[in-house]
């Protein structure tokens, strides 16, 4: 059986040097100005952006439990549409991911779906309780191979199981990805504490509430020397903890997701829930301090935290609504338009920050490589002059909660390729 | 002006025309005949996702007299109550042909949700949602104010209003806040810190910890209903320290000036926020307030649905 030829033809490398690229099979197989292969199919991608594909380190895919809201499939389907080419399966659904049974059915739902990786997150706790730990070095073991543990949505609030859950990691070459929230300072709160919350009579998620746990941890880790990863950063303050603990020599990493870097705590005057995430909209100051720590390496990737949730859950009183929003399909387009548009950032950063690091702080096996000779083939392709209009009626994903309706966005992912194989061309999935 | 859902829905010229007239009505309501054929044939729901006996009643009572049919639609042993989403109850409500949906509703913004979401066309005016806002009641409170002390000007400027209590949870507090500094009167916040949202600063009001000093100051004195429970959740340590500060007790009456008067959106807890002397007091216009109540609510019913007919609302 011959093998698959493509050629990525007229595109632009992430440093900006002209290149055409040769995938064969599986793998590339030459980046070079003038490569042609006669039995090739040639794509022409003259004024695009060649990147690395994209790894997200945090997604919701809810099955098992939830496929009312969306599938491992379905997620996947989003992931190719908005250039992934591997996914992270938080551990909160139901059965929680605390056992490798678990992390195993999902792995597997991945690999049938086969338009990207996915890499199951196992529990740190058994249940998202924050008690006991789960079977950690069981998912470790398993097919799934976890290295990445987190409660997502539940924070591991208790010391001594955040402590005794850094060092036992150790082992599994693991890492902890913490959800920062002080579960006392937040007890029903519903938006960002400030001055709009004032207004609108909304319980208030104070910043303190999520700076109070990164510095705690990010000491905690210091001490047992293990490592640390500080999901969703939302705060000022939690980046200037970050800066001070990256200076120390802690072996911490931190992520943003697109919305904390574009949205502010104003949309919730709607009460709209389709802006209602956990962690909440902060205020410009803390946007502009997120870009600027995402730019300068103290913040290492963006990450969606992708969270699709039924209609019935965001069209009601904002205060029974659930939290999060559809990440996935717009990710890169947010980048664009907040981090490479505005100068912040070249597109070489978008590789490392959206590709190469994330793949590297979950050891994800064959992912994250960067456009290189003998590299798995996986790569996105964005055409950064076109525009395009947000319609949560034609999303990829089984949910339509985006916060971006009606966003013209800058920047459309027409091609992905995962190992070799188009997962999306012209825009549309495979 | 559609609905009534927060008091920046309201210009000063809408304040000030709602407060005229329910002073017009309010000169029907002292008459032998209570009655107004204004909105016969109109529908008005009252939507009280939450209990409340004295707004739903003022809020029939402001409906009745304007000869506007009436259906009353409350928390316990309706569909809310089994679980029923706000969506689908609007949905009922549009079906039944309702021109105003007055809704009281522990969700702060759940009036904003139903007006802005489309599911009805008819108005919706807000009786209080969470810890927002209750626009009426600020209404009713101006126009007792502007009675007492407005000196027969349309406004208040220049008059000074303490708002005592609970200001945290207090949709009155926040509705209040806004309507008296549109009027041009000058607010000041009198509470524990711990009962002021972060964020306090922003709004046009002074804030003190110290009702003493506040006291002799202010022409209005209004009180906010502190809930029992709020001292389970760390808020001050027991009810008598609370009173001791921020009571309004025989004591503090006296160091109130002789035309000040005294307010509170009820129901009150004597004893804790006001002594009952104090609340029984000459200087008291509460019961007043329930009064006008009605009148000002005929006034809100009358500026939104008076001359638009029946389903004619365009969009």
């Amino acid at each position: 059986m011959s093998e698959t030829k493509f050629v990525l033809k007229g595109g632009s490398l992430p440093d900006g040097s002209m290149r055409n690229i040769l995938i064969v099979g599986d793998s590339i197989s030459a980046i070079d100005a003038t490569v042609n292969e006669a039995d090739a199919t040639i794509i022409d991608v003259t004024g695009s952006v060649i990147l690395p594909g994209l790894v997200d380190l945090h997604t919701h895919l809810r099955e098992p439990g939830r496929e009312d809201a969306e599938t491992v499939e379905s997620a996947s389907r989003a992931g190719a549409k908005g250039g992934f080419t591997a996914l992270s399966a938080m551990a909160n659904t139901s059965p929680v991911a605390d056992n490798a049974g678990v992390v195993e059915q999902v792995y597997r739902l991945g690999q049938a779906a086969g338009l990207l990786d996915v890499f199951p997150i196992g529990a740190v706790t058994q249940g998202l309780k924050g008690e006991a730990l789960s079977e950690i070095g069981a998912m470790a073991d398993s097919v799934a191979r976890v290295r990445v543990f987190s409660d997502d949505g539940m924070c591991v609030f208790d010391p001594l199981v955040m402590r005794r859950a850094l060092e036992y990691i150790k082992k599994f070459d693991g890492v902890i990805a913490q959800h920062a929230q002080e579960p006392r300072l937040t007890v029903g709160s519903q938006m960002n504490e400030g001055e709009i919350s004032a207004r609108l009579g909304l319980r208030g998620w104070p910043a303190i509430a999520e700076e109070a746990i990164i510095a705690r941890d990010v000491l905690l880790t210091d001490h047992v020397q293990s490592r640390l990863h500080v999901c969703h950063v939302t705060t000022a303050g939690g980046v200037e903890i970050i800066r001070w603990a990256k200076a120390r020599g802690i072996n911490v990493t931190a992520e943003v997701t697109p919305h904390h870097l574009l949205l502010t705590d104003e949309l919730a005057s709607t009460y709209d829930p389709i802006f209602k995430v956990n962690p909440p909209l902060r205020t410009e100051k803390d946007v502009q301090a997120l870009r600027e720590a995402l730019a300068d390496g103290t913040i290492d990737i963006v990450a969606t935290d992708h969270a699709p949730h039924t209609m019935e859950s965001k069209e009601c009183e904002w205060q029974e609504a659930s939290f999060g929003m559809l990440g996935l399909e717009t990710a890169l387009s947010i980048v664009q338009k907040t981090m490479v548009d505005t100068g912040l950032l070249t597109w070489q950063g978008v590789a490392t920050r959206m590709s190469t690091a994330p793949a590297a702080i979950g050891a994800y096996f064959d992912q994250g490589q960067g456009l290189v000779v003998g590299a798995r083939a996986h790569i996105s392709v964005i055409d950064p002059s076109k525009t395009w209009i947000v319609d949560r009626d034609i999303v990829q994903s089984r949910s339509r909660n985006t916060p971006f309706h009606g966003y013209e966005l800058p920047g459309v992912v027409t091609h992905t390729f995962f190992k070799g194989k188009a997962t999306l061309i012209d825009g549309v999935v495979a | 002006m559609r609905h009534l859902l927060s008091i920046n829905d309201l210009s000063l010229t809408d304040a000030i025309g709602i407060l005229d007239t329910a002073t017009e009505l309010s000169r029907i309501s002292d008459g032998q005949v209570k009655k107004l054929p204004t909105l016969r044939g109109r529908t008005i729901v009252n939507l009280f996702a939450e209990d409340s006996t004295r707004t739903r009643i003022s809020f029939e009572a402001a409906a009745k007299r304007l000869s506007a049919d009436v259906i009353n639609f409350s928390a316990k042993g309706s569909s809310i109550s089994k679980g029923e989403s706000l969506k689908d109850t609007a949905m009922t409500l549009q079906a039944m042909g309702a021109d105003a949906v007055v809704i009281r509703h522990g969700a702060s913004g759940a009036p904003q949700r139903l007006a802005d979401l489309e599911w009805m066309t008819g108005s919706v005016i807000n009786a209080g949602d969470g810890t927002h806002e209750h626009p009426s009641q600020a209404l009713l409170d101006a126009f007792t104010i502007r009675k007492h002390l407005g000196k027969g000007a349309a406004d208040l400027a220049g008059i000074k209003v303490a708002i005592v209590g609970d200001v945290l949870h207090s949709r009155v507090a926040r509705s209040n806040v806004l309507l008296l500094n549109l009027l041009g009167a000058h607010v000041t916040l009198v509470a524990p810190p711990t009962l002021l949202p972060v964020g306090v600063e922003s709004w046009p009001a002074t804030i003190s910890y110290d009702l003493d000093s506040v006291l002799s100051q202010v022409d209005v004195v209004m009180m906010l209903r502190v809930q029992q429970e709020r001292m389970s959740d760390l808020f001050f340590p027991n009810a008598r320290e609370y009173s001791r500060y921020f009571g309004l007790n025989l004591q503090r009456l006296a160091l109130m000036q002789p035309h000040a008067i005294i307010m509170h959106p009820g129901p009150m807890n004597r004893g804790l926020e006001i002594a009952a002397e104090v609340a029984d007091s000459a200087r008291s216009v509460i019961v007043e307030q329930v009064a006008n109540g009605v009148s000002v609510r005929m006034a809100i019913l009358y500026v939104l649905l008076a001359g638009a007919p029946s389903g004619s609302e365009s969009n």
